[in-house]
């Protein structure tokens, strides 16, 4: 009992947050469930994407907001040629290949080169990877790359637009086949009555989960856990350990492309300049709070945590209403949350290591 | 060796410098004002150079760039509302700000110094973290803060403070202006340069004091320092509590030379300009010095203040914001990936 309390108090702690939350927010069930359904569906394969790199040793990859500006790039080639529904959002998925493969080995080449210092490198990356992007969309499109659709750009020609729609593919997967039940009479499971399930949504999500945990049983699989447990004696046992590292990445990249056009397909719309910028401190707050840590993830914790990283997020602008007078409150307070975790958890794993003199 | 000066300038410094002289030579060639741009380069150095030399001690000490800033920082922000609060105008505001500022600074250096020396080699992630958790926690508290002057709150019923409060007629730019003359069309703002050469006076005097000394070698090599009898720990929360009451100092010259004070997200990203601003002037993730961040600081501003005008002259749109993101995070990864000389001792 002892045992399970400490290895799963970030969640249990986050637990009783939300619950006091939902309490004092005094929304509907309905309304909550429905709420955090939507979310969980958009957001879980962001959060999935960071577990290949934390197994790999590479830590938590803020550099997936690398990922997140390749599905969005490959989002904005659908919108110019006006690809729609299923087929665009298909398309999509594909074109960002490339582009995710790009980032991801070059980001893989950049962690070799920080070995060690991987985190900081991400998040700086992240940063650094915003401005390019801005200068892209912002500079040269329209300047130098040709944008044939010109209700995209800005007044003067030149740079998108801040908000891009994509009603031409929103919930090409959500809306696909909806679940909804209506008549559950049995007592625990009649919580589940009237809430939308994105069924084809979900179904991809545990596809792609299935996959992960397949990619762990192949030979690659082993490697990037060999190299997660100790880089030397990987290197010692002929393992490429940098190349290895680069692959880690580069999965990590694709999948979390894929992940941002879910969670494009869903919201409808692209804010040009803002819809990646969190991506990366979302994601890994999530992971963290479903009790995973910079060395050890699995795929549940990263359900879990997007469950309750976003439960807070539905409630803490009314519950800051109701217990503190101010939405804004609560809105700086889930903010201050999603920071605080990822500094707190960043802080204990150095402190554990230190403590811990016999490993590393 | 053949390309000691290269060396010796460092790759980041001379491309920065060039770019910088491309700009001044375009701004010349397209007639723009140069007495206005030299005056604002001028002051934007004097703004942020005390932001700047406060990531010497941390990285001194070998506890890195301090990403932890806006601990400092946001004392120095309680410092200035709190003048305002208590309606003081002219000097005895900004000395008071000051006075408040160090003091905060300094206990809030402390408590961040506890953390660092609890996570060593990391102190650069978890630094950055709990600096965006500590701007975000203050969010809250100028929201809810009991603040009462008309200056600082919304006016129609809105709550907390407002995202900028306008130092007009407090102490705005009182430093800029004191002593102040003009050479040619260029306007030098003498208090504020003053203020910078008296704080890297008394830095440069502390790094030769004993303690200061002792820093150092506890930076340059930990084994070592242990062996000889240093603790460590007491020199890295040493510098931590010096670099956080810097900051904090630093933030109120900040904010009287722009006369704003920046409230609520702003201090967010300031500490990464501020190491971007150092290790452009060639310092390393170990060791820097102050004429590295006084460089760093000048090539840093001159760049973002000449950028404006010559983008707009010349493509017609903002770039120098895209410029300060890219050039700032790139100088730092940069500085990542520099192979460590000597290596990491700890």
């Amino acid at each position: 009992m002892k045992k399970f309390l400490q290895r799963n108090i970030v969640p249990l702690v986050f637990l009783v947050l939300c619950t006091i939350g939902f309490r004092y927010s005094g929304l509907s069930w309905m309304f909550f469930a429905n709420d955090l359904m939507t979310r969980l569906a958009r957001n879980s394969f962001l959060v999935i994407s960071l577990i290949i790199p934390v197994l790999a040793g590479m830590g938590l990859n803020f550099g997936i907001v690398l990922g997140a500006m390749a599905g969005q790039f490959a989002a904005f080639i659908t919108v110019v040629h006006n690809m729609t529904g299923m087929t665009g959002f298909l398309a999509a998925c594909a074109m960002s290949i490339p582009f995710a493969i790009l980032f991801g080995w070059l980001t893989g080449i950049l962690f070799n080169n920080a070995k060690g210092k991987e985190m900081i490198t991400g998040l700086i990356l992240g940063f650094f990877a915003n401005g390019l992007y801005q200068l892209v969309c912002l500079i040269l499109v329209g300047w130098v790359i040709p944008i044939s659709n010109k209700a995209l750009l800005l007044p003067s020609g030149t740079g998108f637009v801040n908000t891009i729609d994509l009603k031409i593919w929103q919930y090409a997967l959500d809306k696909f086949y909806v679940l909804r039940f209506k008549t559950i009479t049995i007592p625990g499971l009649k919580y589940l009555n009237n809430i939308n399930i994105p069924v084809l949504t979900l179904v991809v999500v545990a596809v792609l989960c299935t996959l992960v945990v397949l990619l762990f049983r192949t030979k690659l699989g082993q490697d990037l856990r060999a190299v997660g447990q100790n880089r030397h004696i990987a290197e010692v046992a002929g393992i490429k350990v940098d190349r290895v590292r680069i692959i880690a990445v580069i999965f990590s990249t694709v999948l979390a492309a894929w992940g941002q056009l879910i969670f494009l397909q869903n919201i409808g719309n692209v804010q040009v300049y803002g819809s990646h910028v969190q991506v990366g401190t979302f994601a890994v707050a999530a992971l963290l709070i479903g009790g995973a840590t910079v060395s050890r993830a699995t795929i549940g914790q990263a359900l879990l945590g997007t469950v309750l990283f976003h439960a807070l997020f539905i409630v803490s602008p009314l519950a800051g209403k109701n217990i503190m007078g101010s939405a804004q409150v609560g809105e700086y307070f889930r903010v201050f949350i999603a920071y605080g975790v990822i500094g707190i958890a960043l802080a204990l794993h150095a402190w554990q290591r230190l403590a811990k003199p016999g490993k590393k | 060796m053949e390309n000691s000066l290269l060396n010796r300038i460092g790759v980041p410094r001379l491309i920065i410098s060039l770019f910088l002289a491309f700009l001044v030579a375009a701004a010349f060639s397209y007639g723009l004002p140069m007495g206005q741009i030299f005056s604002a380069m001028l002051t934007r150095f004097g703004m942020n150079a005390l932001l700047v030399l406060a990531m010497i001690p941390t990285i001194q000490a070998g506890a890195g760039p301090n990403f932890g800033l806006p601990f400092g920082i946001i004392c120095g922000l309680v410092g200035t509302t709190l003048a305002i609060e208590l309606d003081l105008r002219g000097f005895p505001a900004l000395f008071f700000a000051i006075a408040v500022s160090i003091p905060l600074g300094a206990v809030a250096g402390w408590l961040y110094g506890l953390l660092l020396n609890r996570v060593k080699g990391q102190e650069m992630t978890v630094g950055t973290y709990m600096g965006f958790s500590i701007v975000s926690l203050m969010c809250i508290f100028w929201l809810m803060a009991p603040y009462n002057s008309p200056e600082m709150i919304w006016p129609y019923g809105g709550e907390g403070l407002r995202v900028t409060v306008v130092l007009d007629g407090r102490m705005e730019q009182l430093l800029d202006r004191f002593l102040s003359f003009s050479v040619g069309s260029v306007v030098v703002p003498t208090g504020l340069l003053l203020v910078t050469a008296l704080c890297c006076v008394l830095l440069w005097a502390f790094l030769r004091t004993r303690t200061g000394l002792a820093m150092s070698i506890v930076g340059a090599n930990p084994r070592f320092a242990e062996a000889s009898g240093l603790n460590v720990n007491k020199y890295r929360m040493l510098s931590s509590i010096i670099s956080c009451a810097m900051g904090a100092a630093g933030i109120v010259i900040y904010s009287q030379s722009y006369g704003f004070i920046q409230l609520y997200q702003a201090p967010l990203y300031m500490a990464l300009y501020s190491v971007s601003a150092i290790l452009i002037g060639g310092a390393s993730l170990q060791r820097a010095t102050i004429s590295q961040a006084l460089i760093g600081t000048f090539l840093f501003n001159a760049l973002l203040v000449i950028a404006l005008p010559v983008a707009n002259v010349a493509m017609s749109s903002d770039i120098s914001e895209i410029m300060r993101v890219i050039i700032s995070n790139g100088i730092i990864l940069y500085a990542l990936t520099r192979k460590e000389v000597g290596g990491d001792a700890r």
